[in-house]
This record gives C-alpha cells, sequence and structure tokens, in this order.
C-alpha cells in the first residue's frame, strides 16, 4: 500500500539538460537559458543556451583530443564505435521517450533509435576498411615506391539538422569520429534531448573526452563561430538554409575550411563511406627504390 | 659521434686552397638550344568553339620573354562577351557531341592529343623556357613529358570509371572552368584539361597571362587532334578573365591553381553556388635533414627542392631544417654546391637557374630578400654574374633566421632559402607544421621507421622521403589546410570532376 501511494505521490525528479564539452556535462558559461516546450505548450526542460565562449572552448578540447585520437589504431576506434551502439541500445527506452517527448509517435521514436544503433554498426565496421578502400599504390614511371593513403583532417565543426533529434547527430557525427577526427556538434535546436543523452552514452563507451563536444543553442547566433572559427578544418552542415550554407561557405574562405552539405537523405544515403572520405586528407608519399 | 665529428672539422688551409672557382677555373661552352625550328604567330586569338576567334573588344597584351624582355607575340584580352561565348560553347558541347560519344572514343581523342603533344615536345619545351623563362633542361625533360604523360594516363581512365569510385555510378558534373598559374604552363593545362575530359567534362580554361603560348599551343594541338568543337575553349586574359569564369552561372566547377590569397577570394566567390571547386593553393614546405642522412644526397635534394624552375614551385622545399649536429657540414656543401649552379639564358643546355618569370615577381623576391636582410638573417648569395637584360635572381640561402621571421612563415615563390635547426624530432615537427600551409615536405634519414613516423606527423599533401619535387600523373597531389581543397593526379584526381 504505501508503494503504491509513493508511486501515486511522488514527485518526478526532472533532468537538467547541460553541455558535453570535454568529456564533462558543464552549464553555459553564458547562463542563459531557453524553456523546451513539448506541441502543447507544455515545458519539458531547461536548455543551455550556449554561447560563443562554449564552443571555443570545445574547440581547444576538441583540437587537443584529435592527436591521440587519430593515432588509435583504426581496429581500437572500430572498437569504440560498436560500444557507443551497445550503450544506446541499452538505454533504447530512454531515447523512444525522450523522441516521443518531442512529438514522435511510439513506432517512428523506436525506428529512430534502431537506426542510428545500426548506423553506429555500420561506421564501426568502416574502421578499419575505408584505408583499404580509398588508398592507392601509384605505378610512378620512374623508381620510386609512392603510395597515397587518407588521413583525417582535424577539427570538424558540425551543425545538426533540425529534424531528428538522435539519428540528425549520430549520422553526422559517426562519419567524421571513425575516421579519426574530433567534433563540435550544434544539437537541433528545437529537439535537443537526445543531442545531450548521447553524450552520456559517449561518455560511457570509452570515447575520449573532447572526441566529441555537444553543445545545444540557437544556430542564428552560433552557426558563424562554427564556421569562422581559425582552428577548425571542416564543417559540416546538415541544416537546410540557403543563407546559413552560403554564410558558411563565406567564413570558410578564411582559411580555406572544406564544407560538407548533408543532403538529408534516407537511412541509405546516411550509410555511405564516402561520407568518412569527406573529412578525409589524402597524404602521397614518395621514397626512392635503390642501395 | 666520431663520423659527426670528422664532418663538423674545419676546412684546412690547403683544403680551401683547392677550392674551385667556378669564374675562372670551370667555364661551360655556351649550347643554345635552337629557336629556328619553333611556329609562332605574331598574334593569337582566344580558342572558342574549336576556332579562334577575335575577342570582343580588340584588346590584346604582350607576351614577353623575361631573359630577354622582348616581345614574343600579341595575346588577346577576354572580356565579358568573349567568356560567355566560350561558356555556352563548352555547354553546348557538353550536352551535344561529347556526351554522345562512347567513353572509349572520348579515351581515343585524349590519346591523339598525349601523342602529337609528344610529336611536338621539342618545339613546345622552346616556346615553354622562351615565354616563362624556365631552363630547357626542365622544360625538356620535366614538363612536356609530364603534360603527355597527363593526357596519356588520364584517357585511359575515361572508360573505366565505374572502377574509380566503387559502389557508385560516377557521372560527369557538365563545364568546367579552370585557371591555372605561370610556372607550368603547359603541364598545368594537362593537369586540369585531362582529367575534365576523361569524366566526361568540357572545359573553358584561363592560363596565366605572362604564359599564355604553350596553352594556345595546344589548342592548335586539339584542333589537330579533331576534338569536337566547345569541348576545350582556352581565353587568354588576366584575373578579370579568371573572375569572369568564376563567376558565370553556366559553369559547373572551378579548377584554380595559383596563390592562397586568391584561392580564398574564389572560394568565398563561390558561396552559396552550386559549383563544385578544387584548389591547389600557396605553400612553404619543411625539408628536414636529420643527421644519419646521407648528406651528399640531401644537398643534392635541398638543391633540387628550392631551385627547381627557379624557385617558382608551389610544393619548394623553401625552409630548410637542419639536425643541428650536422649543421656546419651541411651548410658548407650546400653553399659549395650552389656555387656551381650555371644562372643564365635558359635556353642554354648548361643552365640551371632561368630568368625570373616577370618583373613584377623579380621585385617580389627583390623585397622579401631586403626583409630577410632587416630581419637580421644572414645571407648567402654565389658570386655568379647574370646577364644584363632580363629578369634574374641568384640563388640565396638565409640562416639565423627565427620561426616568426617573415621570409620564414610567407611563401616567396623564388630562389630563396631560409634553414633552421633542431635537436629532436618533436621539436622539427612542431616547426614544420607551424604554418598555415601543408602543400608538401621533405624527409632525408637512412632510417625507415623515422621516415614513417615523421611523414605521418606532417600536416601535408605530398612527402618526399630521400627524395624532392617529384611528379608523376599516377600520383596525386595537393595540399592539407590554406594549401587547397581536393587532388590533382592519379585515381583521386578524378573525383573532383565527377558526381556520385
Amino acid at each position: 500500500m504505501a508503494a503504491e501511494n509513493t508511486t501515486k505521490n511522488r514527485l518526478e525528479v526532472l533532468k537538467t539538460y547541460k553541455l558535453y564539452i570535454g568529456g564533462e556535462f558543464p552549464r553555459t558559461e553564458s547562463g542563459r537559458f531557453y524553456a523546451l516546450k513539448n506541441s502543447k505548450g507544455v515545458q519539458i526542460a531547461n536548455i543551455c543556451n550556449g554561447s560563443r565562449k562554449d564552443f571555443r572552448e570545445a574547440i581547444v578540447k576538441a583540437r587537443a583530443a584529435f592527436g591521440k585520437w587519430s593515432k588509435r589504431t583504426a581496429f581500437n576506434r572500430g572498437q569504440i564505435l560498436y560500444r557507443i551502439a551497445e550503450m544506446l541500445e541499452a538505454r533504447k527506452l530512454q531515447f523512444v521517450d525522450e523522441l516521443i517527448l518531442q512529438g514522435s509517435n511510439k513506432k517512428d521514436a523506436e525506428q529512430e533509435v534502431n537506426a542510428s544503433i545500426d548506423l553506429l554498426i555500420y561506421y564501426s565496421g568502416w574502421a578499419d576498411k575505408y584505408q583499404q578502400v580509398f588508398s592507392s599504390v601509384n605505378p610512378v614511371a620512374s623508381s620510386y615506391f609512392n603510395f597515397s593513403l587518407p588521413e583525417p583532417s582535424g577539427v570538424v565543426s558540425i551543425i545538426a539538422s533540425e529534424k531528428n533529434s538522435l539519428l540528425g547527430i549520430v549520422s553526422m557525427i559517426a562519419p567524421v569520429i571513425v575516421g579519426g577526427n574530433a567534433c563540435v556538434i550544434l544539437a537541433s535546436y528545437s529537439k535537443p534531448l537526445c543531442a545531450i543523452t548521447f553524450g552520456e552514452v559517449l561518455n560511457s563507451s570509452d570515447v575520449p573526452g573532447g572526441v566529441v563536444n555537444i553543445l545545444t543553442g540557437t544556430k542564428k547566433e552560433l552557426v558563424s563561430y562554427f564556421s569562422n572559427h581559425m582552428d577548425v578544418n571542416s564543417v559540416f552542415y546538415g541544416g537546410d538554409s540557403k543563407e546559413e550554407i552560403k554564410d558558411i561557405q563565406v567564413n570558410a574562405s578564411l582559411n580555406v575550411k572544406r564544407v560538407v552539405q548533408n543532403k538529408n537523405g534516407g537511412l541509405n544515403k546516411m550509410m555511405d563511406p564516402y561520407l568518412i572520405m569527406n573529412f578525409q586528407e589524402t597524404k602521397t608519399i614518395w621514397h626512392p627504390i635503390g642501395i | 659521434m666520431e663520423k659527426t665529428k670528422t664532418q663538423n672539422k674545419e676546412l684546412t688551409s690547403e683544403e680551401q686552397k683547392a677550392e674551385i672557382n667556378f669564374k675562372t677555373d670551370w667555364q661551360y661552352a655556351a649550347s643554345p638550344e635552337s629557336t629556328d625550328h619553333i611556329q609562332l604567330k605574331k598574334k593569337y586569338d582566344l580558342f572558342i568553339n574549336g576556332k579562334f576567334v577575335a575577342p570582343a573588344k580588340p584588346k590584346y597584351f604582350d607576351s614577353i620573354n623575361p631573359s630577354t624582355e622582348e616581345k614574343i607575340a600579341e595575346v588577346a584580352e577576354a572580356d565579358e562577351a568573349d567568356v560567355n561565348k566560350a561558356v555556352k560553347a563548352a555547354r553546348d558541347a557538353y550536352k551535344g557531341k561529347w556526351s554522345k560519344i562512347s567513353a572509349s572514343e572520348r579515351a581515343k581523342y585524349m590519346f591523339r592529343i598525349a601523342r602529337i603533344i609528344q610529336e611536338k615536345a621539342r618545339e613546345l619545351a622552346v616556346i615553354e623556357t622562351m615565354d616563362g623563362g624556365k631552363p630547357i633542361r626542365e622544360s625538356r625533360d620535366i614538363d612536356i613529358p609530364l603534360a603527355a604523360a597527363h593526357f596519356f594516363y588520364y584517357a585511359g581512365w575515361a572508360d573505366k570509371l565505374n572502377y574509380a569510385v566503387p559502389g557508385k555510378t560516377p557521372k560527369p558534373l557538365g563545364v568546367a572552368g579552370q585557371i591555372i598559374p605561370w610556372n607550368f604552363p603547359l603541364l598545368m593545362a594537362a593537369w586540369k584539361i585531362a582529367p575534365a575530359l576523361a569524366t566526361g567534362n568540357t572545359v573553358v580554361l584561363k592560363p596565366a597571362e605572362t604564359t599564355s603560348l604553350t596553352a594556345l599551343k595546344l589548342a592548335e594541338i586539339i584542333q589537330e587532334a579533331d576534338l569536337p568543337p566547345g569541348v576545350v575553349n582556352i581565353v587568354t586574359g588576366a584575373g578579370k578573365t579568371g573572375s569572369l569564369i568564376v563567376n558565370h552561372p553556366g559553369v559547373d566547377k572551378i579548377a584554380f591553381t595559383g596563390s592562397t590569397d586568391i584561392g580564398k577570394l574564389i572560394q568565398k566567390s563561390l558561396a552559396g553556388t552550386h559549383k563544385k571547386y578544387t584548389l591547389e593553393l600557396g605553400g612553404k614546405a619543411a625539408n628536414i635533414i636529420f643527421e644519419d642522412a646521407s648528406i651528399d644526397q640531401a644537398v643534392e635534394g635541398i638543391v633540387n627542392g628550392i631551385f627547381f624552375n627557379q624557385g617558382h614551385v608551389c610544393c619548394a622545399g623553401s625552409r630548410l631544417f637542419v639536425q643541428e649536429s650536422v649543421f656546419e657540414i651541411v651548410m658548407r656543401k650546400l653553399k659549395d654546391r650552389i656555387a656551381t649552379l650555371v644562372v643564365g639564358n635558359p635556353l642554354d643546355k648548361n643552365t640551371d637557374i632561368g630568368a625570373i618569370n616577370s618583373k613584377a615577381q623579380l621585385d617580389k623576391i627583390s623585397e622579401y630578400h631586403s626583409i630577410g636582410l632587416k630581419e637580421g638573417a644572414e645571407c648567402y648569395q654565389p658570386a655568379c654574374e647574370v646577364p644584363s637584360k632580363g629578369y634574374w635572381f641568384r640563388p640565396t640561402v638565409f640562416w639565423n633566421v627565427s620561426q616568426a621571421s617573415r621570409i620564414v612563415q610567407e611563401e616567396i615563390f623564388g630562389p630563396v632559402l631560409t634553414v633552421q635547426t633542431f635537436r629532436t624530432i618533436q621539436e622539427v615537427v612542431e616547426k614544420a607544421n607551424n604554418t598555415p600551409y601543408g602543400l608538401s615536405g621533405g624527409i632525408w634519414t637512412d632510417k625507415g621507421s623515422k621516415i614513417f613516423k615523421v611523414s605521418g606527423e606532417l600536416k601535408a599533401g605530398v612527402v618526399w622521403a630521400n627524395t624532392f619535387n617529384k611528379f608523376d600523373p599516377t600520383s596525386p597531389f595537393g595540399g592539407y589546410k590554406e594549401s587547397g581543397i581536393g587532388r590533382e593526379g592519379g585515381l583521386h584526381g578524378l573525383m573532383p570532376y565527377l558526381q556520385y
């Protein structure tokens, strides 16, 4: 009897959604937040309204993490991506609930979580294969051994699609980090819950702190910083605003950043090794053959 | 240690006496390449839709031989109406014949072009040297053969593209606008045109204004090969013509090779458009000599790295890093070797360093020379004489420079080398990567594991280990960071011309 009463009258503990920077969950340094509401106008949570300073801090962490992450063996990165999938699978219900809270129906929510897990497994498998598919031994017409291989570009800033709270970020993070890059991602403004919860998954999946950093906030304020920061090598844009992509491309010219626009296709378009290659450089090495 | 000590010892007075004075003791008989066989018109029009046509506004500029300052020919300046016409011709050819013939037929046209370049190699080499100032040895042995080889290599790809893009069905983009620099005029034209044609695109190409002639000779070769009209259009002019191509709405892809400054402008002006682009921009390559390197080979590599083509090379090894223990010996051997370099008439087969490409470039190099002196660096130039007419700059080495010196940080694009020392791998990697550029790098050591360690750490698109400045059609080329976006050459060089 007592237990029943407790369930009925118990005051629910609400979750505080914070940022995910350098393997930690700080509040935004700006102290600002926005109220996230569901379709009926009921407030679901307070969300950090991240600032330029948060972004810069995240880039410092990403740059610091990049070196070691890119030097992990390909096998190890594959294992860690697989581990992310395992942890996501284990917390499936939590993500389904969050998706429903943000307006999905149960079937769509389940599908989105399943697709996200499967996508991670897919990229986990590529970790030690894309190099073989996309590298080459070049038969130069002289006495040299010459080969080309992919290497990660460095730090990638990602602007997630507004549409899918979980799949939107997972489909953009996975091809970037499987190739040894570090990233900072701006979550969907209207559907940010899964992004921060996904940070918790990453944090318990042996992904080193700083490899993935997750911010919430407004695109209007943050997109320009995501694209004009001089220590960002590539920008991955998941939105569909013509003005935003143009601003990003203009800013990218400050230091010749690579800009990749995610075309938001179906799941089969999200699972594509050429997406990994968008965030790789090709290095060619020559050595004479002789004694 | 024992070995290092011996290598570093000072020269005895007898050894000093034994040094050769290259002004008096070792002279070469002149050995100039003849120019009587070359066929050049006095005036060149634009090559649009398979024909040479006069520009809409009758404006022409002079192409000057930088080693004599004499005018070689007049070249048309393409304006808006001409660029429109060229893009339309390229579009019509793309929609028309070029997309209707089979890929293997496309290949055969390209093989023809490769063969005709080979047949006319001598003439092209002489014109390249006259128009650009590079030594005939280089245009004869490197530029022209490589240009032919590029067409030959990419011709073979035309009907095999499915193997280049596994899992996809690649398709061409449409019209490619291509803007090339003056340092390797015909070779850059081949780098750009060959992969574009192999992948089924059509082309509007603009050569650099100081070196248009071999591109126009290529237009004649294209006519001779009977390539369908409009598949390749060549419009000459300066920066304005280039920006007309970049901003033309009928162009689907831009390929640019040139300075990082212009590359950034192009990237900016392409923002918000559907155009794909590749950029091959500047560089400031580190050439790293470890103490266990074969010093004599390394010195040859240093010389080739920076003085090849008067240092007008984006991937030139312009920053030399020498491990402290071998600094003395490397510097002594380097100066000795530089003293033997022959600077002068580029048509002479003995010449190692030809003319600086233009007055403007000579001024820029001279300015950096005085900046280096003002910054307090020590400087060596050999005592060689240079002709009284023409644009010349003696090979130059600066040392006692700091990482922050402008001559260390900025691309000079001339025969000017800076030398720094280092003690550990970590130190040299940090210094080498401390630049916005990332095009190329060099490593000299006898230890294989060190090569893999350091080449893995260098943020550069091409790494030459125990060699420098080697190029091949099968070998991808292109930079990290502000040295550009995308790769040219090899299988990788097909990708920027395809949608998949």
